[in-house]
This record gives structure tokens, sequence and C-alpha cells, in this order.
């Protein structure tokens, strides 16, 4: 198990395994990604029953709940890369750390937009400054900031140190969006789906929400693989892989 | 591993948890502040400021609720089950606003037991299910059917916060 | 469980008053995700091309020589 692990964490640290990485993953994980999200959203706007209380107002959830736990493992996933690239300096994780931001600042903004939008018609206000709502806009602003210092540094691996030592310490503040509703008395709920127990929503409605939470998740990954891929080919453009390569794709 | 990454290690690992504690420190101590609103047993304790402007939250005591036939303003009783205080509010209330649901209202504390809300808010809890399910499950005499009936599953209260 | 949940296609629009809410959330949803993903494959098409002209630009004087990759395991450091 860990000599598979190690050998995986080699292969796809170098730059040109992991770009045939790509191609073999990328083309099933983009239709199997948009078939999940096109099929969890469908069941859940057209066929899943109405909320005793809430009304239809709740059919938000099958995008504020995949977008928002999107943006905590995005960043959770930064976080390791970050510490990845800091200790062992390895070049994919620095490649990672820049390709998994932008996708997850799109959906910390997601998530905040979609819950100003459900909260209106259902608590009775777009926003209050409660404990997970106030951790969740600084979420956006960790990625935003991640982005902004991987642009404004010249040095790409200056950049990506500076950004990485932003992502590790960052992943502190998943840990306040996680149990912020369970420390602190907030305006927002607890959490729904869980882990370990059974979930406090009716089976008609889990799925729908599960399933297209699993089509954001790898529509999440399909963009990071496709930015790390581009990243890859510009990094290493001097090098005569990808000299050859784009010979052949252009003949 | 060699000895320079593992220094790296231990320093970032370092970083990290010394941020933590600091950031556990300062979110404990200004978890007054960070806390959205006032329970009921931290009004009936003397904890909230009399007079002051602020929000409180609580579950709304069933068969509390007493609306004027005339007007829009609406009398109703938060409590925790350690504590309860009046609300008192004039205007229209959320969709979501009912008996055993939480509410958290923004406003001034009259006196201990008499708050004065300008606006109100509904909190929900996060059980979601269809309404043919509630009906099944109140037929059925089943405690968790009933908003409310268990007090954790509206979100009220979740432990003590001092 | 697999009839649509809404009786016609205008209370589907409608969701029950919520329609606003709903689809705005959902309109904006779309909006962010659909640009995200056309903004990454296209900065992709674009470092391709840039590459393919400075190669093609190479290429008229020298050929790169085969041995110059880094495929080996050890180049990630």
């Amino acid at each position: 198990m860990w000599k598979t692990i190690k050998r995986w964490y080699h292969q796809l640290g170098s730059p040109r395994y992991f770009y045939r990485f790509c191609e073999a993953v990328l083309p099933w994980l983009v239709p199997v990604s948009l078939a999940l999200l096109a099929v969890g959203l469908i069941w859940g706007l057209v066929y899943a029953p109405v909320e005793r209380y809430q009304g239809d107002s709740y059919r938000i959830i099958y995008i504020h709940v995949p977008a928002s736990s999107g943006a905590l493992m995005g960043y959770i996933a930064m976080g390791v890369a970050g510490l990845v690239a800091l200790v062992w300096r390895m070049k994919m994780a620095e490649v990672m750390l820049k390709a998994l931001a932008p996708f997850g600042a799109a959906l910390a903004a997601v998530s905040l937009l979609t819950g100003a939008l459900w909260g209106k018609p259902t608590w009775g206000t777009y926003w209050q400054w409660d404990a997970r709502m106030t951790s969740m806009l600084i979420l956006l602003f960790l990625y935003l900031g991640i982005m902004a210092l991987q642009n404004a540094i010249r040095d790409p691996r200056q950049a990506a140190r500076a950004a990485a030592l932003l992502a590790v310490v960052g992943v502190i503040n998943v840990v306040i969006v996680k149990y912020s509703v369970e420390w602190l008395n907030t305006l927002h709920q607890g959490a729904t789906l869980k882990v370990v127990g059974e979930s406090s929503i009716d089976a008609s409605m889990k799925w729908p929400l599960l399933i297209s939470m699993a089509g954001l998740w790898l529509l999440y990954a399909a963009n990071v693989l496709i930015r790390a891929r581009t990243e890859v080919l510009s990094r290493e453009r001097r090098s005569g892989w990808v000299r050859r390569l784009v010979r052949d794709e252009e003949a | 591993m060699n000895p320079v990454r593992k220094q790296r290690l231990f320093v970032v690992l370092a970083v990290l948890a010394g941020l933590a504690v600091a950031v556990g420190l300062a979110v404990y101590a200004l978890r007054q502040n960070i806390n959205l609103f006032y329970t009921p047993q931290q009004i009936v304790n003397g904890e909230a400021p009399v007079g002051a402007k602020m929000r409180v939250g609580g579950l709304v005591e069933d068969g509390s609720v007493q609306r004027d036939p005339d007007t829009l303003d609406v009398v109703f009783t938060v409590t925790d089950g350690k504590g309860s205080f009046a609300i008192h509010y004039q205007g229209i209330l959320p969709d979501l606003f009912r008996e055993g649901q939480g509410v958290v209202a923004n406003g001034t504390l009259v006196s201990r037991d008499r708050f004065e809300a300008d606006e109100v808010l509904a909190k929900h809890d996060e059980t979601y299910m269809p309404p043919e399910v509630q009906d099944a499950l109140e037929k059925a005499g089943h405690p968790g059917s009933k908003p409310g009936a268990k007090e954790e599953d509206a979100g009220y209260p979740k432990g003590d916060y001092d | 469980m697999f009839d649509p949940y809404f009786d016609s296609v205008a209370a589907f629009i409608a969701m029950g008053e919520h329609g606003f809410f709903v689809w705005s959330a959902y309109g904006l949803s779309a909006l962010l995700i659909v640009t995200n993903m056309l903004v990454a494959v296209r900065r992709q098409g674009r470092v391709r091309a840039e590459i393919a002209r400075q190669a093609r630009r190479d290429g008229a004087r020298t050929s790169p020589k085969a041995g110059t990759s880094s495929n080996s395991v050890e180049s990630n450091q």
C-alpha cells in the first residue's frame, strides 16, 4: 500500500508522466462529471419532493452544498500541496497549488451567492455577520490572496513558496468554517450530511444531492487537471518532450 | 527523510500549530462578539446589558404567539429550556417563523424579560423532509416529527456557551 | 418517485413563489462555473499555440535533440 502511494507520488511528480496521466483521465473525467451533475440537478430540481417548511426554495441546496463542500475540499488539497511544496520543494506540488485556486475561488463565491439567495426566502435576510458566513467569506479571500501572490511575484518558485505558506496556514480557517455552527451560536444551522451517523435529510432528497456533489467535485478535478496540464506545458516549454509533443500534434 | 526536509517539515508544522493555538485563543476570548446572539439563559442571568442594541436567539415557545388582530403587533416567548423572555415585534414575520422553531431577533433589551425587536429572522434546523414524511411521522407519534420536540433538532441549545 | 414533482412547466418556473431566488442562484452558479471552465480550456489552447510558434521558429534553425527531455523520475525536485 505505502509502496504504491510512494510510486504514484514519484510518477505523478514527473511532469511528463503527469501529462500522460491527464491525457488518459480527462477524456472520461469531463463527460462523467457533467453527466453526474446533470442527473443530480435535474433529479433535485424536477423530481425531488418539496420541503415541508421551506417549500421549493430548498432546491438551492443542490448547488449550495456541492459548491461549499467543493471549496472546502479544494482548500484542504491546497494545504496538502502547500506542505509538500514547502518541505519537499516538489515542482508538481507548486503546479497543483496554482491549478487548485481559481475553481476553488469560484466555488466559494457560488457558495456565498447561493447562500444569500437561499437565506432571503427562509431566514428573512441575505446576509448576517455570523461565524459560518464570515469564515466562508474569509475562505474566498484566502483563495483570492493565494491567486494574487502567485501572479504578483515574478520568480515562479518564490511566488509558489509564498502561496504555499498562505495555503498551509489558511487550513485553520477551514476548521473554523466546519465547526463554527457547533462551537458558536450562528444563524446557519448545523451539518445535514454526516460522514458518520445518519444524515438528517430524507432519502428522496439526499440521493440527488450526493450525485450532484460527486459531479461538481469531479468537474473541479477536471478543471484542476486542465489547468495543471497547461502549467506543466508552460513551465516545460524548453524541454524536448514538450517540443516533440507540440510538433507531433501539428503534423 | 533527510535532515533538511525534516527540519523544514518541523518548522512548517510548528508555525501551523502556533497559529492554530493563537486563532483558537482569539476566537475563545472574543466568542461573545463572534456569537451572533445572546441566549435566553444569558439574558435571564443578566449577562446581556439592559437598554443596549443586540441580537437574541431562542426557540419560539409553543402556544406563546399572540397576534393583534388589528395591527401587525406580535408578542411571543423565546426559550432555551434554561430561561425565557418575551419578544415584542411589529412587522411581517418570515415564512419559516413558527412555534417550536428557532428565531434570531435584532433589537433592544428593554428589561430583563422584555425585548423589542426591529427585525425577526427565522432559523431552520438541519433536517429536510417532504410534507408526506412529516405527516407519516406525526401519525406514528414519532418524537422527531414535531419541530422543537427534541431541542437539539432545532439547533438550540447546543450545550453551554460559557 | 419518478414522476416530475411539478404539474406544469409554469409551476416549475415559478418554484412556488421562490422562482426568483432559485433561478438566480442557479444562473449565477452556472455563469461562474462555465466561465471558469472556458478560461481554463482557452488558456491551454493559447499556451500550446505559443509553444508551437516558438518551436517552428527554433525548428527553422536547429531541430530539438532527442535526449533533452525531463522524463526521469528524479527530475521532480
